[in-house]
């Protein structure tokens, strides 16, 4: 009765937020209080960088002075943009090796953290370790692991093909890239399947032992399809990251050799010199887009485990 | 007595659960012994580029230059700890990155934790719904999306500096951090507030000494996500901040890439100074940050 009361309060004061003499002084004018500063400041660092983003995107602006409006010019020349073309092809890859990577070792790992070992504790504390330490830090101390301990050890023991920085062939760099990206993001995958497994009841496990399935029968049969939304959802998230692939590359390949290694975001970044500000605008829109088509999956599926 | 047991027991099992429950299946059987050296093996894996990290930054720039990461120093030395604080200008560095993760961690968890209690207060009032939907809305867009919009605006207000960076990174963390206070505060109940009310406390007394302690789980999700993503950020201070002189800790660490290449135990030691606050303070706080990586996927 009382929350009525508010609610009727709050939604008279809708236009001009004035203070309320009832039962419950002053709650419609605290409680916009409490949340118009977020939405201003939000409003100025968010909402309006993306509307002006956007509307620069249909401009031939470059980066100050006057612009005209040329409609799509901007996105019809990004289809045909070899250096955009290619920077697509090489994210979306790396983001679909990766997220592979990561989920099958991530699934693993936690089949193997949820099963009856000792010390499983102590294990999950090293395994999360990597999600907290900077990328670019961690891609400088992987740059020199690649570059001078891995072809040392690979003369040493005359493997060939290795004897050269991985980061410096075209075909082998991007390698580097997945492996680091994978190293870093396999924690937060791990824990979300260590949740998924421990949602299943105990008694399914033991009903299928009494019926004598064996461990791997029990694994395909109980864990996956019991924990396929998690899989879902940490593809999806996975995927999300990884398009914004940049510090592991900075500290890695810088985008090479040549631009073999050049991420979405690297070429929007290119804005910033040589006159294509409003062109990576158009290109940024386009990447916004994928964005929010993924946000958008991300929720659905999100919603159905929640439902759960 | 009932508000007292919702304040002590109710918080506490959120973080907590998680543990309890991976050690609860340990009970019965057999120990899966293969299971556990396959876990060894990639425990260590993870481990080593952080032991090479750890060997290079203690040897001598003659050692370093040697290509053997895993080597341990011989000598023993710290001449590279005294070069890249000199280098770097570290404790300039060091100040910067811990003010602007500071302000990060303090500002989320005030601004969303307020709007969060607001929103989730008057759910059945439109402004207030509708709000909720607006900040999640910042999921959608990434940074490098916003970039170049956000360079040059912060540029023509003045805020091309760290305290633009901290302002951006609260916004960047606020959708994350409103979705988890305002989950978690439809599962308080509004009865405590209510009694507090017809006691004569106003909204804000009510949130400063009821509401705000119960979120205290929650809050600490929130601020160590708020500090780890603020303290090893890379691509927001290295496009944001204009002078050099001001940049934080990860974005000081690109100096050794191009000059000094070749004192690889300079840059070691400069990159263990760099991430070791990080893992002293993920040492402390590892459930809070096992819990809240769970309850962000799935609430």
């Amino acid at each position: 009765m009382a929350t009525t009361t508010t609610t009727q309060a709050v939604r008279r004061d809708d236009a001009a937020p004035a203070p309320r003499r009832g039962r419950r002084p002053g709650v419609g004018r605290t409680s916009y209080l409490f949340l118009v500063p977020s939405l201003v400041l939000f409003t100025l660092a968010i909402t309006v960088p993306a509307i002006m983003g956007i509307t620069l995107s249909f401009t031939d602006s470059v980066g100050f002075g006057e612009f005209d409006f040329t409609g799509l010019t901007n996105y019809v020349a990004l289809f045909s943009d070899p250096a955009i073309l290619s920077s697509y092809g090489f994210t979306i890859g790396f983001a679909l090796v990766t997220v592979l990577v990561v989920n099958v070792v991530a699934f693993l790992l936690a089949v193997g953290l949820t099963s009856k070992i000792r010390g499983k504790v102590p294990l999950r504390a090293v395994f999360v370790l990597p999600m907290v330490i900077s990328g670019i830090v961690i891609a400088y101390v992987f740059n020199f692991l690649f570059s001078n301990s891995l072809p040392r050890w690979a003369g040493a023991v005359g493997f060939t093909p290795l004897e050269q920085s991985m980061l410096a062939d075209p075909d082998l760099a991007w390698i580097t890239i997945v492996i680091v990206t994978a190293w870093q993001a396999i924690p937060s995958a791990l824990l979300i399947y260590v949740a998924g497994i421990l949602s299943i009841p105990g008694e399914v496990y033991e009903a299928a032992s009494l019926d004598g399935a064996s461990a791997g029968r029990r694994l395909r049969s109980i864990t996956l399809p019991l924990v396929a939304g998690y899989v879902l959802i940490n593809i999806v998230i996975g995927f999300k990251n990884f398009l914004n692939a940049y510090d592991i590359i900075v500290g890695l390949t810088n985008g090479g050799p040549g631009t073999a290694t050049r991420s979405v975001a690297m070429t929007i970044f290119s804005g910033f010199t040589g006159g294509d500000y409003a062109y990576q605008m158009a290109n940024a829109t386009i990447f916004f887009l994928i964005a929010v088509v993924l946000a958008l999956l991300q929720i659905r599926l999100t919603r159905g485990k929640a439902a759960l | 007595m009932t508000d007292q047991t919702l304040r002590t027991t109710a918080p506490a099992q959120v973080p907590v659960a998680p543990v309890r429950s991976l050690r609860a299946r340990d009970r019965d059987d057999r120990t899966n012994r293969p299971g556990m050296v396959v876990l060894l093996l990639c425990s260590v894996a993870v481990l080593l580029p952080l032991y090479a990290t750890v060997t290079m930054a203690f040897k001598t720039t003659r050692q370093s230059v040697d290509g053997n990461a895993f080597s341990l120093p011989s000598p023993l030395s710290v001449d590279g700890f005294v070069e890249a604080w000199r280098l770097t200008n570290f404790p300039r560095g060091f100040t910067i990155s811990v003010l602007v993760t500071l302000v990060t961690v303090v500002g989320t968890v005030v601004l969303s934790s307020l709007a969060a209690y607001a929103i989730s207060r008057n759910w059945d009032h439109r402004f207030f719904r509708w709000s909720f939907f607006y900040l999640l809305a910042a999921m959608f867009l990434p940074f490098p999306v916003l970039a170049l919009s956000q360079v040059k605006l912060t540029g023509m207000v003045g805020l091309a500096n760290p305290g633009g960076v901290a302002l951006l990174h609260v916004m960047f963390q606020l959708s994350f951090s409103v979705m988890l206070f305002t989950a978690f505060l439809r599962s308080v109940p509004e009865e405590l507030e209510e009694s507090a009310r017809l006691d004569g406390a106003s909204t804000w007394q009510v949130f400063r000494r009821i509401v705000f302690p119960l979120l205290a789980p929650m809050s600490a999700t929130v601020a160590i996500f708020a500090f780890l993503a603020s303290w090893n950020d890379f691509m927001m201070p290295s496009l944001i901040i204009a002078d050099a002189t001001q940049q934080t800790l990860p974005v000081l660490q690109s100096v050794f890439q191009t000059q000094f290449s070749s004192n690889y135990n300079v840059a070691f030691a400069s990159y263990l100074m760099a991430m070791a606050p990080a893992i002293v303070v993920y040492l402390f706080t590892q459930r809070w940050v096992m819990a809240g990586v769970t309850q962000g996927a799935i609430k």
